[in-house]
């Protein structure tokens, strides 16, 4: 018997840098319009000004398309239409079939899913693997969850008659498009609102896809408006008279301003702000789930999440080999074309925005912060940042305080389990926070320690339409999503019993 | 003949009684125009002080257990119930009649039991387990605001300002409170009864002054989480409402007299409540289900 000798030749080199195929997502199947009108009670109306301007994909710097501005006069326009198809129609209907126009809502837009995936990419920046896997399902799903509340909103708050508020005035950001319509038109509509409702100006392509979709589902014309514009679109929105919620995603600056202007109206107001949230890890986390974890934190979506966990706190006795990975993922990183189905982080999504952070990173620096970026190419035209993480943070330092809404990471350390809970709790914000430890009880204990609305534990940026979402503080206040997001849209009275 | 023995009515911060550091005072008067008592005329910086003492009273407080919490405000209900009489007649002293002060007292001796029984039970109503599509489990609670600035009704002393207390502190807040102006007598005695009760100090403060020079504290303030407003008066209101931006306070007016049986519900508690959801995985290994 010859013994074979073994065979000692690599096959595969697991330490050089492996590169993957570009795999672009085709566009062919998506025809975009030149131009995009106000959707109005149940039509497609030109601005009354007759202006456009245009949208731009931020990954080429190409205009996608020319979209409508709407100024005071559309805005008057669609409230009268909102009001009309609250008194005349969408009041008077049934629960029962309010409900199953809102699935059939749904349904549509799982049909025309890719579609909508495409052009969220094209329009806002950001992965094709995220608009497709994250924002369009789960567009669809809270139009599905919401549905089905309409005829059991008397099971929702006990011992009170619940009864709709009128016409919504909705206002959302640019980083999730598609998906903060839905979390705003679902559930109003459920509660038997109409609605008008302003995209981001960087962003309307796919609300004016979902105008679409709503008028193919046959929904009674006025029902939903939408409206494309500007700041002066939706301060028109917040001031009009004959409006009675206001719902608003967005800064806490411009949050703010809009608690002033509706001081004293009686519009019911819910706002959803901005945050600096903190990502705790515990030297007995699983370490390597965890930097998984941090990375989806504040990379996911470009780092334009208002809920991203931009503050890492890391404990003193694993800081450096966390730094490190985190500095080795941070390499592997796939920067470029959104529509490549392999690209982790997309672009920026606009040149505004692009300034912003480039103004933090400086900030950053100049504040004597000591800097790491991936070494990554990133494309020569487009906005893009490479993925940047901060160590040497002070706690009083601005990259520290304020909101960056970018690919860019603090880091800090602690030893006490009362020094990080102080250093996280230390924020005007509090919309969100992660904890990463193996440990039960000390999960249960930071959980609600945290002044934050939303804490993910050994996990993060996980969102559900049946899970409320919504701020502490400055990050604002009010829920969206779940049982609970039901109740700002809903007018509440006494019920039958006494009290 | 003996001479009475006059109360003075002081100011309650902190789970102590000091005079306003300003030094002033106002005299409500009765109906017959006689002098009720030198009330404390309270200053912003006695206002600062209470907000310093409600936010260092709120971590201990909130994390008191919901049976204790409740236990401490039927201790509330015992003690006022002990000192009926003397409530009664500051309100009576204050205009009101034998029959309806009684009525008060009695009303807001109930109400503390009201909420008493809520503290260890809203949470189950209104909290959720949330069935998410992804192997996770995930629910939402109710937790406290914090630090809660009330303005109390100025009609009703007593039973205005306990409808106004209660439920915020029921829930786990801590607050300071502006006592009626007119009216303030029974707000000073209700904290004797609160300093009796085993309530932590410092969880419920009380000034006496006026909303004019008030008001604006209230709303202005970076340490307060959320403003109560029963005064009544809509300027007030709308100065509350538009100066809450500076930090996002949550800003509820209440319009009712809290003199009725449906002015208690355990939507007063909830409206001092944040929700929070908290998400974690579940594992997801081997192939056995729960069918066994």
């Amino acid at each position: 018997m010859t013994k074979k000798k073994h065979k000692e030749e690599v096959l595969f080199n697991f330490n050089g840098g492996w590169d993957y195929s570009p795999s672009p997502e085709s566009t062919g199947h998506v025809k975009l319009k030149e131009r995009y009108d106000l959707y109005i009670d149940g039509k497609f109306v030109a601005p009354n000004s007759g202006k456009y301007f245009p949208t731009t994909n931020p990954a080429t710097e190409k205009v996608l398309a020319q979209v409508a501005h709407a100024d005071e006069s559309d805005v008057d326009k669609a409230v009268k239409a909102a009001r009309k198809a609250y008194e005349n129609v969408w009041s008077k209907l049934s629960a029962k079939e309010r409900g199953k126009y809102i699935y059939r809502i749904a349904r549509l837009m799982q049909e025309k899913a890719r579609e909508l995936a495409v052009v969220e990419t094209l329009d806002a920046g950001k992965t094709i693997r995220e608009s497709r896997d994250v924002d369009v399902p789960l567009a669809c799903n809270h139009f599905f969850y919401y549905a089905g509340w309409a005829d059991k909103l008397a099971y929702a708050f006990p011992n009170r008659t619940v009864s709709s508020l009128g016409v919504a005035g909705q206002i959302i950001p640019w980083n999730f498009p598609l998906l903060m319509a839905a979390w705003k038109i679902a559930p109003a509509l459920a509660a038997g609102n109409t609605v008008v409702l302003k995209p981001a100006e960087t962003t309307p392509l796919t609300a004016m896809l979902l105008a679409e979709i709503i008028h193919e589902s046959g929904l009674p014309a006025g029902v939903v408006n939408i409206l494309t514009g500007y700041g002066d679109t939706g301060a028109a929105i917040v001031n009009h008279p004959d409006i009675n919620k206001i719902a608003f995603t967005g800064s806490t600056q411009v949050g703010k301003i809009i608690q002033k202007a509706v001081a004293g109206t009686g519009k019911k107001l819910t706002l959803e702000l901005g945050g600096k949230s903190a990502n705790i890890l515990f030297e007995d986390a699983p370490i390597d789930q965890a930097v998984e974890g941090i990375v989806n934190g504040i990379f996911f979506n470009q780092g334009h999440v208002c809920c991203a966990g931009s503050r890492l706190f890391v404990q003193e006795s694993v800081a450096e080999e966390v730094i490190q990975k985190l500095k080795d993922r941070l390499d592997t990183l796939y920067v470029g074309d959104p529509l490549d189905k392999n690209t982790d982080i997309g672009a920026i999504n606009s040149r505004e925005q692009l300034d912003t952070i480039r103004k933090y990173i400086k900030i950053g620096k100049d504040e004597g912060a000591s800097m790491y970026e991936s070494s990554c190419e990133i494309p020569k035209t487009g906005y893009f940042v490479r993925p940047t993480l901060f160590t040497d943070v002070a706690q009083s330092s601005r990259i520290a305080q304020e909101e960056i809404f970018g690919p860019v990471l603090t880091i800090q350390t602690f030893r006490t389990i009362d020094e990080v809970i102080q250093k996280a709790n230390n924020s005007p914000y509090g919309l969100a926070a992660g904890v990463w430890t193996d440990k039960g009880s000390r999960i249960f204990n930071m959980t609600s320690k945290l002044r934050a609305g939303v804490i993910w534990a050994n996990t993060y940026n996980k969102f559900d339409p049946t899970s409320p979402f919504g701020g502490y503080k400055e990050s604002g206040f009010g829920r969206e999503g779940g049982l609970q997001g039901l109740g700002a849209y809903l007018r509440m009275e006494n019920g039958e019993l006494q009290n | 003949m003996r001479l009475e023995i006059l109360k003075t009515y002081k100011i309650f911060i902190g789970g102590a009684f000091p005079r306003t550091e300003s030094g002033r005072y106002y005299t409500p008067l009765d109906k017959k125009g006689q002098p009720l008592a030198n009330m404390c005329l309270s200053s912003r910086k006695d206002f600062r002080n209470a907000v310093v003492a409600a936010r260092k009273a709120f971590g201990s407080w909130s994390e008191k257990t919901a049976f204790n919490r409740g236990q401490i405000l039927y201790r509330i209900a015992e003690m006022l119930e002990g000192r009926k009489a003397q409530f009664v007649e500051e309100l009576v002293k204050q205009g009101s009649t034998d029959a309806k002060a009684k009525q008060e007292v009695e009303l807001a001796i109930d109400r503390c039991v009201y909420y008493a029984g809520w503290c260890d039970k809203y949470q189950q109503v209104f909290s959720s387990v949330n069935p998410v599509a992804s192997s996770h489990f995930n629910f939402s609670a109710l937790e406290p605001m914090g630090v809660v600035g009330i303005i109390a009704p100025q009609a009703n002393g007593l039973i205005g300002l306990v409808s106004t207390i209660l439920p915020v502190i029921a829930g786990g807040n801590a607050c300071v409170v502006l006592a009626s102006e007119n009216l303030p007598l029974c707000a000073i005695t209700f904290a004797e009864v609160l300093a009796t009760s085993d309530l932590t100090g410092g969880v419920v403060n009380i000034l006496t002054g006026t909303e004019k020079e008030l008001v604006e504290q209230f709303h202005s303030h970076m340490d307060v989480n959320a403003v109560v407003y029963a005064g009544g008066n809509r300027e007030y209101g709308l100065a509350i409402e538009s100066g809450a931006d500076c930090n996002v306070k949550r800003v509820f007016i209440y319009e009712n007299d809290f003199t009725k049986e449906t002015d208690e519900n355990p939507y007063y508690i909830t409206d001092l409540q944040e929700l929070k959801t908290t998400w974690h995985p579940i594992e997801n290994v081997g192939g056995a289900t729960s069918s066994y």
